[in-house]
């Protein structure tokens, strides 16, 4: 496998009216091509800076981004986001379609090939009939599955997910970690997944990267040995999972009590089982 | 962030002040036009010397004045009115629809007929402009009252009475102040608009004294303080408004109507 | 079927008994200035005649229609570009309250010096003074673009015009409406007086005319057509704006029903 998004030293100052805060202080990371890698860590830990350092929104004040051995300095039209704030994020004066296709015009498409990229990613994400809605007539589950087929018709190399099932019901939040785990192996593109859930990490991850508390540095990297094949029902009673997710557990809670600065990065490909 | 935004902001302010003494003088446009900043600031140091200038000041804001309170009043007991007494309202709705959008000026004509060029025809221009913002949002006020709030306090016996006093004014009051707000910048236009129009002694026939004697540079010095004035009229009335409701919890932005 | 006639009811009821109270007061009034209701309506087709409606009305409405239509261009192309930049804004704030608290028509008489008594002053003092609520509202309508919003459309790679069009613009556009409408009331305002200043034809100047030669029921006509011409183009805003809108009145009513 090889890597297709790097991080390496990154660290984000932010300097404002005499005041310094160190959000991220040394990450360094890999995600390879075709990997769900989730990255988990304690609320207040840096998470979005970093992902916005990834998707070229911010500009890191050491280190660097790497997409396909590029140098990521802005936007790279290779990456897709999709926001915690799904209400936010679509625009309300454009039909769910529109939405979708807006980002594609600028893509050198033909009028056709958009339209079926637009319905080909509405019927993945399983709404293949709010096409003429606007987004405010859905529900929030509804929203976020409309970003995620915006995202998804974009075809990007690798899809950036900031804490996107934060603001919905826990039922709803079910079916959409089905779907994004789904689309995932249908499709075999790329996702980093950001979360403050653990469970969600767990269950949702081929690989879960733990973050310290702020300033951030990669506490653990730990793979997810669970079979690809997961459902709600019984994966998350599987003993191996609780394990998986008791080692995380103490590895955040670890991690705020430590504040970050004593952090012992351990590479351990499998937790010792307890 | 704050001080360097005044400091923005004053230097925008000088930029303008030196663009108009530069123009005229580069021969841009004709100085009897448009007469350089430092030549508009000689003519308005001459106006605050004279007498007569103060006269026309306190001629126009004796008529703003008098014009807002009026429109105030009669447009905070017609709203009241109209929420209060049941169906008032709804049977009201087309007629202030249809009588809002009259544009105040096209009273003018019937203002001179009946009183000449006197106070009494601007008041009756500013009054009707004033009298719709106060009574629209008035209006507005008493339909956003908790409808929890009055059932509380019908539930406890309360008259009419005490509940206009203590349930319905207090929660329309935010809107009452925006109401006042508006139509105290708009009481000023039609005040000043009225004396140039119709000759009512104030600034606006002032104006009108000095365009007929081409006393340009005069023309622009008036024009200057009724800007001043209505800038003074804009942050007065946000500052009364923001003190006056301190105790609310929002003080909340006007309803776009 | 009884809840629409009890709507019709409710909406013409005070009208037609406010009309009735004037016809009725008004019927045997020997005042110069208040004539009957009836003189009034019967001189109205006399006075309104195609040929004035053409000479009179329709210059009226053209320069109203030059003058608004110029300070929306300038009003949101300019609003546009200040509510981009900070450092803009800052500078300019100071020197635009100034000038949008000068009441528009004392700008009559120095219009005037430049542009003479023709059309071309008629209708800069309309766009002057339609000008600052709409670009002060689009000021405000472009600072308040949702920051999310900005993120996804530079993660999408929506820049430029395409940025503008379909981002920027519409997100403000429920302000920049707010805007025009205050615009509105004004330009009629302004189309009016300018034409009473100085005209040779327009509504303004035909009302002026009536009431100079004591032709008080035609003045009365002049006043009623100022009135209804108000009402029809607030209508007419009205179905524009809804059209327009309709996504942002969708989005409030959604808004209020989960909260």
């Amino acid at each position: 496998m090889q890597e297709l998004l790097g991080v390496s030293g990154l660290n984000k100052v932010y300097a404002g009216s005499g005041r310094r805060v160190e959000a991220v202080r040394d990450l360094t990371f890999t995600v390879e091509a075709g990997e769900l890698v989730c990255l988990v860590g304690p609320s207040g830990c840096g998470k979005t800076t970093l992902l916005k350092c990834m998707g070229g929104l911010l500009t890191p004040t050491a280190g660097e981004v790497r997409l396909a051995g590029r140098k990521v300095t802005g936007p790279p039209p290779g990456m897709a986001f999709v926001f915690q704030e799904y209400g936010r994020s679509l625009f309300p004066w454009m039909r769910v379609a529109d939405n979708v296709e807006l980002p594609l015009k600028h893509k050198d498409l033909t009028r056709a090939r958009r339209r079926e990229l637009v319905a080909d990613a509405l019927e993945s994400v399983g709404l293949p009939d709010a096409a003429g809605a606007y987004p405010w007539q859905l529900s929030g589950g509804m929203q976020q599955r409309v970003a995620i087929a915006r995202a998804l018709a974009y075809e990007p190399e690798v899809l950036l997910m900031d804490e996107p099932f934060a603001a919905v019901d826990a039922q709803t939040r079910a079916d959409l970690e089905d779907l994004v785990r789904r689309l995932w192996r249908e499709r075999g593109i790329t996702i980093l997944f950001v979360t403050h859930d653990i469970d969600e990490a767990v269950y949702l991850g081929e690989r879960v990267i733990v973050l310290s508390a702020s300033p951030t540095v990669v506490r653990e990297q730990l793979k997810v040995d669970l079979p690809e094949e997961r459902d709600q029902v019984h994966t998350r009673v599987a003993p191996r999972f609780a394990e998986l997710r008791t080692h995380v557990y103490e590895q955040i809670q670890a991690a705020k009590r430590g504040a970050g600065q004593d952090a012992v990065v351990t590479e351990s490909s499998t937790p010792p089982l307890h | 962030m704050r001080l360097q935004n005044t400091l923005l902001g004053t230097a925008g302010l000088a930029a303008f002040l030196l663009l108009g003494e530069a123009v005229p003088r580069l021969g841009v446009v004709k100085e009897e036009y448009f007469p350089p900043t430092s030549r508009i600031a000689r003519a308005l140091a001459d106006e605050l010397s004279d007498g007569a200038f103060w006269t026309a000041l306190g001629d126009t804001l004796t008529g703003w004045a008098l014009g807002l309170a009026v429109a105030t009043c009669a447009g905070i007991v017609t709203g009241v009115l109209l929420s209060v007494v049941p169906y008032l309202r709804e049977a009201t709705a087309s007629t202030i629809e249809f009588l809002r959008p009259i544009p105040s000026v096209a009273l003018i004509p019937l203002a001179v007929l009946l009183y000449g060029s006197e106070l009494r025809s601007v008041l009756i221009l500013v009054v009707y402009a004033g009298f719709w913002q106060v009574l629209v949002q008035t209006l507005y006020g008493v339909q956003d009252v908790d409808p929890v709030a009055d059932e509380t306090a019908r539930s406890y016996g309360l008259g009419t009475w005490a509940r206009i006093r203590h349930v319905l004014w207090p929660s329309a009051l935010p809107y009452v102040f925006t109401g006042v707000r508006l139509a105290a910048t708009v009481a000023l236009i039609l005040a000043i608009t009225g004396e140039l129009v119709i000759g009512a002694p104030g600034l606006g026939a002032r104006i009108g004294v000095a365009q007929n004697s081409q006393a340009v540079p005069e023309m622009y010095a008036l024009i200057v303080v009724t800007g001043l004035l209505g800038l003074l009229v804009n942050v007065g009335a946000r500052t009364v408004e923001r003190r006056a409701l301190a105790w609310h919890q929002s003080v909340r932005g006007e309803v776009a109507v | 079927m009884k809840r629409i006639a009890r709507r019709l009811v409710l909406v013409l009821a005070l009208p037609a008994l406010l009309f009735a109270g004037w016809w009725l007061a008004s019927a045997n009034s020997t005042d110069v200035f208040w004539p009957p209701l009836r003189t009034i309506l019967k001189t109205f087709p006399d006075v309104w005649t195609a040929e004035r409606l053409r000479d009179d009305v329709l210059p009226s409405l053209w320069r109203l229609t030059a003058g608004y239509a110029l300070a929306a261009v300038a009003g949101v192309a300019l609003g546009t570009v200040i509510g981009s930049y900070r450092r803009v804004r800052a500078v300019c704030e100071p020197v635009l309250e100034f000038l949008r608290a000068i009441p528009p028509p004392v700008l009559i008489p120095v219009i005037m010096l430049f542009a003479g008594i023709g059309d071309t002053m008629k209708v800069t003092v309309i766009a002057s003074g339609c000008v600052w609520p709409i670009l002060l509202n689009t000021v405000e309508g472009v600072r308040a673009v949702d920051p999310v919003m900005l993120e996804t459309a530079r993660t999408y790679g929506i820049s430029g015009p395409s940025r503008l069009r379909h981002l920027v613009l519409r997100s403000a556009s429920p302000q920049i409406f707010a805007g025009l409408r205050q615009a509105l009331s004004i330009g009629i305002i302004l189309m009016v007086i300018s034409e009473m200043f100085a005209a040779s034809n327009g509504i303004g100047f035909t009302v002026v005319q009536f009431q100079r030669s004591f032709a008080v029921p035609d003045m009365w006509t002049g006043i009623i057509v100022l009135g209804l011409l108000g009402c029809l183009l607030s209508v007419v805003f009205q179905l524009v704006e809804r059209r327009v809108l309709a996504w942002y009145h969708g989005l409030r009513a959604a808004a209020r029903r989960s909260p």
